[in-house]
């Protein structure tokens, strides 16, 4: 494998009694696409949010982009892009104020932002938009932009929780190619998803059932494994053993 | 820097986009000045009051004449026994009652002294001060012609339930408490919500994932609201001076300096808030019910201190804007200096240490989870 970007080592995070991650330990390669599928409850959210430097575990070991998840969270922040679960963007800015805010926020200069500003808007084919309220906009381009503006900055890694909740197939199907441009580009990709379909669009996946991963492979590899037909299969078999109930 | 300056940036934006809500901040100090000066005012006119004389003679007859002309009050009873007076209160049929002593006339003549009541309905503590102050400045013009014309000290003796409150004007002791109360809305209200906002939203978790340091992000998030506060005590000073003549007597710079320390008590309770609540409608509902109502009630803003029972005046004391509101009325009506408000400044400096520190703790907590 390529060197590794992210690597855990029996990474655990406790609420009073409550195990929300236990003793999870993987590895992702740069540039990879990563696939972090699981039950709502089965402590994704909380385990992407110990990465992105954003919560503490309680006990393992982590680094992410090379540094420490304990000591170096700040140092982490700068290497990362996050996308959250919510939309990510301000709906009253407009479509560029949005992008000169985060390139902003991640210190690059005017000048660099005004380029990537340019490259992004013809890429997307939203120059016209520019000047738009980001309210304005179609679901599936906050989404696309939102992406975009996750890895303004060209961090190493970029995070996406349940990036496309909401979205129709066809836009999905454009979100996903958004997405392996990155990848080629190096950027790695962490991304938690509902839709198996998305899942077989991964490099590798993990599963995770009640904090734990229980299946760790690519989609090819899962589905011998687990001698299922599609993603759905694989996923429902391992989800049929969890006892934590779902909130 | 510039990060915080980009982001200070954007603050305004939201600000400044939100037409009804920027039209709020900034028009509500102008009417809330102009509707406690003016509609409700305490300077209060032809006001039912009753009248009890045992005397029955000349002196007394020309003071009930002189009430009866004057355009506070109408004479609406004419009582035959104290007895009655009880009832009249509480039927409402009259909010002030003058009881004069009994051979008025004859004791002022013979003693140089006679004694009139001012007995006033105190349910409405500032109309009642307000009712006897007129009422009692009528007796005091009496007395002073009486004087001036017979050459002998004559002394009528004034005896009031309520403190006296020698400026009859209400808006003295309104402006100070708009202020309080103005300050509170925007910077305690408003930036709990303006961050609340961005947990609902989800960008709350997108900043905190980046490397921009989460005091910038609380700091970006005051600084607007601050700038807000003093444009529109600005604008309620404006008001005071040139509309409602209530002039500033005392030290400007010590105005400001209780200002901006009451400013960031209220920016300081309004990051509490934002760590307790999760949304905008119980920030709203929490700043409200927690913020607003004692600023209206228990401040002294409305109903005096000195008149609460005892367990309210001691929470009270808890609540920053009575500070505030004392010390303003003391530089402002009463012409003092920083110097004399040395209680208020202190306490509010302890309180705004006090809730800076928890909030920032607490702001913390909730980012460590």
């Amino acid at each position: 494998m390529r060197e590794a970007v992210i690597y855990t080592e029996k990474l655990t995070k406790r609420f009073g009694d409550f195990t929300a991650v236990d003793h999870i330990s993987f590895e992702v390669g740069a540039g990879e696409i990563f696939g972090f599928l699981g039950a709502n409850g089965a402590g994704k959210t909380t385990a992407m949010r110990i990465l992105c430097g954003l919560s503490r575990p309680t006990s393992g070991k982590g680094t992410v982009a090379g540094f420490d998840i304990y000591r170096q969270s700040e140092e982490i922040k700068k290497h990362i892009g996050y996308m959250s679960q919510k939309f990510s963007l301000y709906e009253d800015l407009k479509v560029w104020e949005n992008m000169r805010l985060f390139g902003g926020i991640y210190g690059m200069s005017s000048r660099q932002i005004g380029e990537k500003t340019e490259t992004i808007l013809k890429e997307l084919g939203f120059a016209d938009e520019r000047n738009t309220m980001v309210r304005k906009l179609p679901l599936g381009w906050k989404q696309k932009l939102a992406f975009s503006v996750s890895i303004f900055h060209e961090p190493k890694i970029v995070f996406l929780d349940e990036p496309t909740g909401g979205v129709d197939p066809v836009t999905r199907r454009q979100f996903w190619e958004l997405i392996y441009q990155a990848a080629n580009r190096g950027i790695t990709v962490f991304v938690t998803t509902h839709y198996m379909d998305e899942a077989e669009y991964c490099g590798r996946i993990s599963i995770m059932v009640d904090g734990r991963i229980e299946a760790l492979d690519s989609p090819a590899a899962l589905r011998q494994q687990f001698r299922a037909a599609n993603m759905e299969d694989v996923f429902q078999q391992l989800a049929r053993k969890a006892v934590r109930k779902v909130d | 820097m510039k990060q915080f300056a980009a982001f200070i940036q954007k603050e305004f934006f939201h600000i400044f986009r939100d037409v009804r809500t920027m039209m709020i901040l900034l028009v509500m100090p102008v009417v809330q000045i102009i509707l406690f000066g003016f509609a409700i005012t305490t300077e209060v006119n032809n006001v039912r009051i009753a009248i009890f004389d045992p005397s029955k003679d000349a002196a007394t007859r020309q003071l009930t004449e002189r009430l009866e002309a004057s355009r506070y009050f109408t004479i609406v009873r004419i009582l035959d026994s104290p007895d009655t007076i009880d009832e009249i209160f509480r039927r409402g049929e009259a909010q002030l009652v003058v009881v004069f002593g009994d051979r008025f006339q004859e004791k002022l003549q013979h003693t140089g002294e006679a004694s009139v009541q001012l007995l006033a309905d105190a349910t409405d503590p500032n109309q009642s001060t307000t009712l006897t102050g007129y009422a009692s400045s009528i007796i005091g013009s009496y007395q002073q012609e009486l004087t001036e014309r017979q050459g002998i000290p004559y002394r009528i003796l004034l005896e009031t339930r309520m403190l006296y409150n020698p400026q009859i004007k209400s808006a003295y002791s309104f402006v100070p408490g708009v202020m309080g109360l103005i300050v509170m809305l925007i910077c305690a209200m408003m930036t709990s919500i303006a961050i609340v906002r961005e947990k609902e939203t989800g960008t709350m978790e997108v900043l905190l994932a980046s490397p921009m340091p989460p005091i910038y992000l609380i700091l970006a998030k005051a600084v607007p609201y601050l700038v807000i506060s003093i444009f529109n005590m600005g604008t309620i000073l404006l008001l005071s001076v040139f509309v409602l003549h209530v002039p500033i007597a005392g030290s400007f710079f010590g105005l400001a300096v209780i200002s901006i320390l009451f400013i960031l008590v209220a920016l300081a309770l309004g990051l509490m808030i934002s760590s307790a609540v999760e949304t905008q409608v119980a920030a709203m509902l929490v700043s409200g019910a927690g913020l607003m109502t004692p600023v209206m009630m228990l401040s002294g803003m409305i109903f005096p201190i000195e008149s609460m029972p005892p367990l309210l005046q001691w929470f009270s004391a808890l609540i920053p804007a009575r500070w505030y509101i004392a010390a303003v009325r003391k530089i402002m009506i009463q012409g003092l200096d920083l110097r004399a408000v040395w209680l208020e400044l202190s306490v509010l400096t302890a309180m705004a240490a006090a809730l800076v520190t928890i909030s920032l703790k607490m702001f913390k907590i909730r980012l460590n989870n």
